[in-house]
């Protein structure tokens, strides 16, 4: 059996290589892909949509429609992580505390447990990972500037790469590094769970509602040319103002789709102890 | 394009496939995983492609090798097989 999947694979590797022969050389301007509607992008996207970045322009303007859809998929993503991992009913378990002043480990088997407010015993994993005090504090530091960097990723995709989905995933990894660096209860008490399900759906909304908006001013789904009516910009700056909602609308799902994957897959569904 | 650049690139690609494939630790595979986006990342710069690098870079490389991190913390490190 082995034998015959290692023959499938050197013969269909074979024929893929073989069929790569046909391809156009690389950068070929005469090939089918750069003669058929890259020209018109190139030379019109910059005085249509006042967007030097033509890929930003394509994705998010001409390509709008399929954007919208992949936001949705990432949506998805999201939903489906958290219906097939998300557990609610609380199982048999250990606690784990640490009494703050003396370093003691304490150790509680089924239901009772200290209240969080407890100032003199902190909560701590069960497969307990000394806290780092330079990795704690370094990640502190960090994070303010990993989410700046996030948001000048998303508002300057318009001159340079970058765009709603790299802003969206860096501003979710600023929260999971907090979630490595520290526990994961620090990390769903910065942004809990709630608001994490209401963003990823209001992401989606935003770049839908953009959409429609665009379809309740008189003009087509998606055609932000009709924002211009609202705006005080002219029709072409109106485009470049539309591709700004909508990048904002797929970082938001974007990053809490990010959080709400992590925050399942390291804590099993049960939000309490992660990686 | 530097050919020289672009050749060692693509080697060091095949070679992370190859050993994300066959290596029987799961982190040792995660860890791969992301090398091999990473030189994926290189590759796209290197033919221009900046947004499909920053895409890589930041979800290939960064993102899903956390998740990929994350759930072998929560199975057993080895594969049985």
């Amino acid at each position: 059996m082995k034998r015959l999947a290692l023959l499938i694979v050197i013969l269909s590797g074979g024929l893929l290589l073989y069929a790569t022969k046909d391809f156009p050389s690389w950068g070929d301007p005469n090939s089918p892909a750069s003669t058929h509607v890259s020209p018109r992008y190139l030379e019109k996207s910059l005085e249509e949509t006042a967007v030097p970045n033509v890929v930003t322009a394509v994705l998010a303007d001409y390509r709008g429609y399929d954007t919208m859809f992949e936001t949705t998929v990432i949506f998805c993503a999201g939903v489906a992580c958290f219906m097939l991992l998300r557990k609610f009913e609380p199982e048999e378990r250990d606690l784990y505390y640490r009494h703050i002043p003396t370093g003691l480990t304490l150790h509680i088997k089924g239901e009772k447990q200290i209240p969080s407010t407890s100032k003199e015993f902190e909560k701590i994993d069960a497969i307990w990972t000394p806290y780092d005090f330079i990795i704690n504090t370094v990640s502190r530091f960090l994070v303010p500037f990993i989410q700046l960097f996030a948001l000048y990723v998303i508002a300057h995709g318009h001159h340079s790469p970058g765009g709603g989905f790299q802003g969206g995933v860096i501003l979710g990894a600023s929260i999971i590094v907090l979630a490595v660096a520290f526990n994961l209860r620090t990390a769903v008490r910065r942004f809990g769970e709630k608001i994490d399900g209401i963003m990823s759906a209001l992401g989606v909304f935003i770049y839908a509602g953009v959409g429609a908006f665009c379809a309740i001013l008189g003009a087509e789904f998606l055609n932000y040319r009709a924002l211009a009516k609202i705006l005080p910009v002219g029709k072409v700056m109106a485009r470049s103002h539309g591709i700004l909602a909508v990048e904002i609308g797929v970082g938001i799902a974007v990053m809490a789709v990010m959080i709400c994957i992590y925050n399942n897959v390291a804590s099993e569904g049960k939000f309490d102890e992660g990686l | 394009m530097i050919w020289q650049l672009d050749l060692a690139i693509l080697t060091l690609v095949i070679v992370c496939a190859i050993a994300a494939i066959s290596v029987k630790d799961l982190l040792g595979t995660a860890i791969l995983f992301g090398a091999y986006s990473f030189m994926m990342c290189l590759l796209w710069s290197i033919m221009a492609a900046v947004d499909v690098a920053f895409t890589e870079a930041s979800v290939g490389a960064g993102v899903s090798t956390v998740f990929f991190v994350a759930a072998v913390f929560r199975t057993t490190r080895r594969t049985k097989d």
